[in-house]
Formats: structure tokens, sequence, C-alpha cells
């Protein structure tokens, strides 16, 4: 059951991203829907969940790029095993750690993501600090805005229940 | 189970997905060279597992061939040490050899510088009792030796043939009890007669010395003085040596005087017999033989009888002369 949730997580991510994500910010990237959903899967099942979520994840996401299948694979599985691990040892349900949480899990995966690029001499990424945080404050943004939502859905979903029946 | 649940092993897990993520990227990726990451690593780390194998087969190899070299190292230790065993008694052989030759050498010297005619024989054995101080030459009869010969070295007077058998001669040392020469004082010309000593008096004398006999208290004799065989006794050629004075002592009227010879007669390999010695006459082998003191029963040439005169350095020509 907790397996097919996170397919369903990853999947609607990887199709979010790849259909909404060049209306968002003028077409950049500034937002990476599949790591939120990587992170979100790591701190709501833990590290190994995470780093699987992360694998597949990034190599589908790889494969559908045009880069090097396996570096954002490697990045989100390292992010969703240490943000798995970080969830297990810490409370994060405030909106603030999972702000914080954010923001590190897209620092981490921009740092391996664009650490390998740079020293397998493949790309470069001049000055990517301004572009790096960009997309930590909109990982963060819609993360926190999708834990908000999918922890208030069993109510709302509820409380519909219990006012149908109250009308009958 | 817990084995076999992947959850409970998170950290290899986490180390498995991120080997498989970097050997992906590395089958992409080229290096510089535009070999591919993941060959260039594979091959580096095969490369360095064929080093470690090859390492460890030389060792081996190496670490046989050197057993079987020390093996070989120690045969060939054995085997010179045989050579150098063999080569050490050859060593000796040669340093005999040399030894003689020199001794040869000094002889030929001698004989060349000698007037008097002589042949040289080795000496092939000493006398069996200690009573009687003889030794053995290895020529005789055959070669033209006689009893009554003089034997004489390089260093001085040895003894005399008492008997001569036809391939061997055996020789009376002057330091027998029973022998003696008429001998002269070189520096003072006093002359006297040496005799040996017996076993008796040689624990009163050093061992190996002999006595002057008949000098006179007066006489000018002294320690260090060279005693020369005079040519009075009839045996001995005029002017050998035959010692040096060891010491003197007074004694009733006589001196008691002890002379070193000059010859060292444990060292002794090879002498010169003076062929026409002034006593070898006709006949005489009887008489020799019968003076033999192994026999017990003959005695010395009575050298106090022989009228022992005066001699001197200036007169050894004539002397010489009348022997020839």
């Amino acid at each position: 059951m907790r397996a097919a949730g996170v397919f369903i997580a990853i999947a609607l991510a990887l199709a979010l991203q790849t259909t909404l994500a060049r209306f968002l910010v003028g077409g950049s990237a500034a937002v990476d829907l599949v790591l939120v959903a990587v992170v979100y899967v790591a701190l709501t099942t833990g590290p190994v969940t995470g780093m699987l979520a992360g694998s597949v994840a990034g190599l589908i996401q790889d494969s559908l790029s045009s880069g090097v299948v396996g570096i954002g694979g490697l990045a989100k599985s390292i992010v969703g095993f240490l943000a798995g691990a970080f969830g297990q040892q810490f409370i994060v349900t405030a909106a603030l750690p999972r702000l914080v949480m954010f923001v590190a899990a897209t620092a981490l995966h921009a740092a391996v993501f664009m650490g390998l690029y740079e020293v397998l001499d493949l790309r470069a990424f001049p000055s990517p600090g301004k572009t790096v945080m960009t997309q930590a404050l909109g990982n963060a943004l819609v993360g926190i805005v999708a834990f908000t939502i999918i922890e208030a859905l069993p109510g709302i979903v509820e409380r519909r229940r219990a006012g149908g029946r109250g009308r009958r | 189970m817990a084995l076999l649940d992947i959850r409970q092993r998170t950290g290899w897990l986490f180390m498995a997905v991120t080997v498989g993520h970097i050997v992906l990227i590395s089958a992409q990726v080229s290096t510089k060279r535009g070999v591919p990451v993941l060959e260039a690593v594979t091959f580096g780390a095969f490369a360095e597992v064929q080093r470690g194998a090859t390492s460890a087969v030389s060792s081996a190899r190496e670490g046989w061939q050197n057993y079987f070299a020390l093996q070989q190292i120690r045969q060939e230790n054995e085997r010179l040490r045989q050579e150098v065993a063999q080569l050490r008694v050859g060593l000796q052989q040669e340093r005999m050899v040399a030894q003689q030759t020199q001794t040869l050498q000094k002889l030929l010297d001698f004989k060349a510088s000698t007037e008097w005619q002589t042949t040289a024989a080795a000496v092939i054995g000493s006398g069996a009792s200690p009573e009687f101080r003889t030794m053995t030459i290895d020529k005789g009869t055959q070669d033209g030796l006689l009893a009554g010969m003089a034997v004489i070295a390089p260093t001085g007077v040895v003894g005399r043939i008492i008997t001569a058998s036809p391939r061997a001669s055996k020789v009376q040392l002057i330091i027998d009890a029973s022998a003696g020469a008429g001998v002269t004082v070189e520096r003072s010309r006093v002359n006297g007669v040496v005799s040996g000593v017996g076993m008796t008096e040689q624990i009163e004398f050093r061992p190996g010395l002999i006595e002057l006999n008949y000098i006179p208290s007066t006489a000018d004799v002294k320690s260090g003085d060279r005693v020369v065989t005079s040519g009075t006794d009839g045996i001995y050629p005029k002017g050998f040596v035959v010692g040096e004075i060891q010491s003197v002592q007074p004694e009733a009227g006589e001196l008691r005087i002890r002379v070193k010879p000059a010859v060292d007669f444990a060292a002794l390999e090879a002498v010169l017999v003076v062929l026409n010695s002034p006593s070898v006459i006709p006949g005489v082998d009887d008489a020799a033989t019968a003076d033999d003191p192994s026999t017990g029963s003959g005695s010395p040439r009575p050298l106090d009888k022989l009228g022992v005169a005066p001699n001197s350095v200036e007169g050894r020509a004539e002397s010489r002369g009348e022997a020839r």
C-alpha cells in the first residue's frame, strides 16, 4: 500500500514536472517537483524508501532529460536517504523545519548534481548560488503546501462525508 | 529473516545504490582521452588485480627459484670447501717442496763453495735409541760413500759415517756421546777436542750441547767464541764450523766448556758427505763398522791420540792441499 502511494507520488511529480514546469517562472526549472516528492516520501516513510524513491525518480528524470543517466539518480538517492534519516531522528512536522528541510535538500541535490557535472567536465554552472536558492525556496514553498494539503486532505474528506450525512 | 530484510541493512543498501549510480554514470562519461570512465576505472581496477596477481606469482616463482638457488649454493659451497681443503693440502706440500728446494739450494751453494769433493745425501731417518745420536742418509757404498767420511751441512759439521750399506749409511752425529772431533777456537787458535755428552750428562747440560775438552785453565777462551774443526783428527776437513762456546767454567785445573753446535740436527734434511776425507783409506769401512755405537762394542776413533796440532786460518790452504 505504501509502495503504491510512493509510486503514485513519484509518477504524479514526474508528470507535473514534465507538463507544468515550463509554465513556472518563465519556463526555467525553478521548482523541482520530483525532488519535492522524494523529500516528502523520505520524511514520511524513512531513509530506505526515500533513497529508493529518489533513485528511481532520478533515473527516470535523467532518462527523460538529455543529461547523463545516473547523476540525478545519485543526487536524489543521497537526498532521499539523508532526508529520511533526518526525519527519523528529528520531528519535522512544523512548517519551519519542513522549510529548512526542503531548502537543505535542494541545496544538497544541487551540490551533488552540479558538482558531478563539474567534476566530470560535462557541463559548467557559472554562479549557481542564486538559481539554487530560488529553486530551494520554490521547492520549500511547494513542499510545505503539498504537506499541508495532503495532511489536511483526510480531514476535509471526513468533514464532507460528515456534512453529507447531516443534510440527509 | 532479519538478515534478508534490506531495511535492516540501510548503510549497505545506500552504498549499493550509490555505487550502482556511479557505475551507470561512468558507463556514459568519457575521460579527457576519450576512454569511457567505466572502462578506464574497470581497466585500472583489473590492472591492479593483474598487477597483484603477477606480483604474487612472481614472488612465488622467485621464492622457488631462490630455494633452488640456495640448494645449488649449498652444493657449490660444499664443493668449494673440499676444493679449499685440497688446495690447503697442496699449499702445504708446495711450501714443503719450497723449503726443501731452499735447503737443497743452500747445500748446492755450499757444495760449490767448498773445495772438497762432496756428494749430497738426504736424511731418511734417525737413530732408534736416544743413547746413540745417529741418523740415516739415503746414499751408501754404491754412491762411493765409506765409513769414516765426514758429513757436513752448510751450517757446520754434522758427524761421520760409521756404517755404509750399498744404498744407505748411518751417520754418527757430533753430539753423540761417543763422537769427537779435533777443533780450534777460531779467535785464540786454542786447540781441543769436542765430544758429545751421554744421557747422564745431558741432565746437567742443556740438551744438544757438546763439550770442549782438554783446554787448560789459562787458555784464552770465552763465551761466544766460534769453534771450528782443526783437521788434525783425520776425519773432518779443517775449518768447518762446529759451534759456538756457550759457557766456560774452571774445573780442576781445566776449563769445562760447553759448545752449542752450529747445526740444528732436528731440522736437518740434507747433508754433504766429504768423499775425499783424510780418514778415508781402503779397509777403514770394517774398522768403522766395528766402531758402530749401536752394536755397543766399538769405540770412536781416539781423537785424543790423534796428536792435535796447532792450526791456523792461514794454514788451511796448505791443509786442503794435503787433503787433496
